[in-house]
């Protein structure tokens, strides 16, 4: 076995055991580092898929951005710090069916893929090209609308964010 | 390959060849240097610690008219030393109702953020932990780890201080990071790549000649991302009684400390690569040990002018540091960004001379348009004004008991 697949096998265990612990933990806070710990997990899988530009994105949004939101949130939120709550309500199985179905619509997928059978090939055969990406972005062949309707989703979100945070004249809120 | 020309090659190699005689398959090889390699690089940041903590101590002691450490041994050189032994004989404390793992997690996130910054810096032209090509993204994702280390000290540590101190410290942390990374473009759109030692190579003219306002953003943000003075509300003492470490003591505290100097002369590390031609200079493509020399004479004056500053100036208010940020710092380096996109396209960059004068006439007009702003801003800022006000006092000067009493005295 070479050092990439223990690398993998030890990194994959530790990203499942996270997300399993993720909807299992009873305290929030927990809840949302075990999440911060699993998407590290999947930036460590997409730097042995040599896809650096993915890794470092993964950690810049996921959890630079987004976990550290959940944790301010968690945070603000009075007493949910401190106490415990039961982590199911009675819709439990509802989840576990929905989970269920995408996991049999992934593995029906992948399992027509030809990448999971011993003749594939490789995945990135080129070292990958950030240049083409930025270009793919703005080319109007390529991504350009759904570029702008998300930069322009983030604009809204913006304006709104400050529109309720604003501290208005007069007193009126 | 000779040694002397490149001892690091030369090593490298001599080691590979050594494991892979000793009927270790090439992965594990590979995978065995990469640890040896983390570990030397690591362990060199950490010891190098030791003489910054006494370097600063003595610097910041000279400016004020002090004489600094001056007892263990020569110039108090080996003061740091006796430090770490005192700090390593103190008890381990985890204060009752700590949330343990996070407790004690959170100063190794702390350092280790810090460390993972040297993986992409190149010492020389051949010495670096990894050439990565996306190693400015790289740099910004791993500063998110530190603030992940405070939040986790602050919330730990079971403390509504360390947890206010937190919140205010991650909140510098994210603010500044808006500009940095806006600066951090400059270079990256210069070099036409986003790989450190691309940058390095690219600077055929230091970058701090084709970008001064650039360099002058980056290095105010940089030291406001490290939390040191004038922007080391982090760790006011004098508001937050110390910040988010407050319940860390012993070696716990230490991660925070050496992670602390250590990123402040990253910082400098890092200003030298981006803007200061990082080991470039005579004879470096040839000798490349010769270019960790210049790399590291570049960094110690940046470093030196940080320490400069962490001793002359007085601290921000949360509310002026907030300010400089959002009102300044960001408009002003998303305007120089885009100015700069624009010139660059114009002059062709097969003329570098003319491109350095257009350059740089073009950032003194944009500071002399900004000094005009600012004192406009100034002349129309509405004055506070300071009137007398009643302040409640323990006792007022005319109770019965006090005229009672001063009537019988008299």
């Amino acid at each position: 076995m070479s050092a990439t697949q223990v690398i993998f096998l030890v990194t994959a265990g530790v990203t499942l055991g996270a997300a399993v612990m993720t909807v299992s933990a009873r305290k929030m806070m927990h809840a949302a580092l075990w999440l911060v710990l699993a998407l590290t997990g999947i930036a460590v899988l997409f730097v042995l898929l040599q896809s650096s530009f993915f890794a470092v994105a993964q950690v810049l949004i996921y959890i630079g951005a987004i976990a550290i939101l959940i944790i301010f949130s968690v945070m603000l939120t009075r007493r949910i710090v401190q106490e415990q709550y039961p982590s199911v309500n009675r819709f439990w199985w509802v989840a576990i069916l929905l989970a269920l179905m995408v996991f049999i619509g992934l593995a029906v997928t992948l399992s027509s893929w030809r990448g999971l059978y011993p003749d594939r090939q490789a995945v990135n055969e080129h070292p990958e090209d950030i240049a083409a990406l930025g270009l793919a972005l703005v080319d109007p062949a390529g991504f350009v609308i759904p570029f702008e309707v998300a930069s322009l989703l983030l604009l809204a979100a913006l304006v709104g964010a400050i529109f309720i945070a604003i501290e208005r004249k007069g007193g009126r809120r | 390959m000779s040694f002397w020309a490149d001892p690091y090659r030369f090593l490298l190699e001599l080691l590979y060849g050594l494991l892979i005689g000793w009927g270790l398959p090439a992965s594990w090889a590979q995978f065995v240097l990469f640890l040896i390699g983390a570990f030397a690089l690591g362990t060199a940041a950490l010891l190098l610690v030791v003489f910054l903590i006494w370097v600063e101590r003595k610097v910041v002691a000279r400016i004020q008219d002090r004489l600094g450490p001056n007892r263990v041994g020569p110039w108090g050189i080996f003061q740091t030393i006796a430090d770490i032994g005192k700090i390593f004989t103190k008890e381990f404390i985890t204060p009752v109702g700590a949330d343990w793992l996070l407790y004690n997690l959170a100063p190794i996130l702390s350092v280790g953020a810090v460390l993972m910054l040297w993986a992409v810096i190149p010492l020389t032209m051949t010495l670096y932990g990894v050439n990565l090509n996306v190693a400015v993204l790289y740099i910004i994702a791993v500063g998110e780890l530190g603030e992940m280390a405070v939040i986790l000290a602050g919330w730990g540590s079971n403390n509504k201080y360390a947890v206010l101190a937190a919140f205010r410290a991650v909140a510098q942390l994210i603010s500044y990071e808006v500009p940095l990374v806006v600066t951090l473009l400059i270079p990256v759109m210069f070099a036409g790549s986003m790989g450190l030692n691309d940058i390095v190579q690219a600077q055929s003219v230091w970058f701090i000649f084709l970008a001064p306002m650039t360099a002058l953003i980056f290095f105010i943000v940089s030291i406001a991302e490290v939390g040191r003075a004038p922007f080391d509300l982090v760790e006011a003492e004098s508001e937050l009684v110390s910040g988010f470490n407050i319940e860390y003591s012993g070696l716990k505290f230490g991660f925070f400390f050496v992670a602390d100097f250590l990123h402040a002369f990253t910082i400098a590390l890092l200003f030298a690569t981006l803007f200061l031609g990082g080991w470039r200079g005579p004879g470096a493509a040839q000798y490349p040990m010769l270019g960790f020399v210049y790399l590291m004479i570049k960094t110690s004056v940046v470093y030196f002018i940080v320490i400069l500053l962490r001793a002359s100036l007085p601290r921000f208010r949360i509310d002026q540091m907030m300010n400089l940020n959002w009102k300044l710092l960001t408009p002003l380096s998303m305007a120089v960004l885009i100015l700069t996109a624009l010139l660059d396209k114009l002059i062709p960059s097969s003329q570098p001379f003319i491109r350095v004068i257009g350059m740089v006439v073009m950032n003194v007009i944009i500071l002399l348009v900004l000094n005009e702003i600012l004192k406009l801003v100034e002349t129309r800022r509405p004055r506070p004004v300071v009137a007398p006000v009643v302040r409640p006092v323990a006792r007022l000067p005319q109770t019965p008991s006090m005229q009672n009493e001063s009537g019988t005295s008299l």
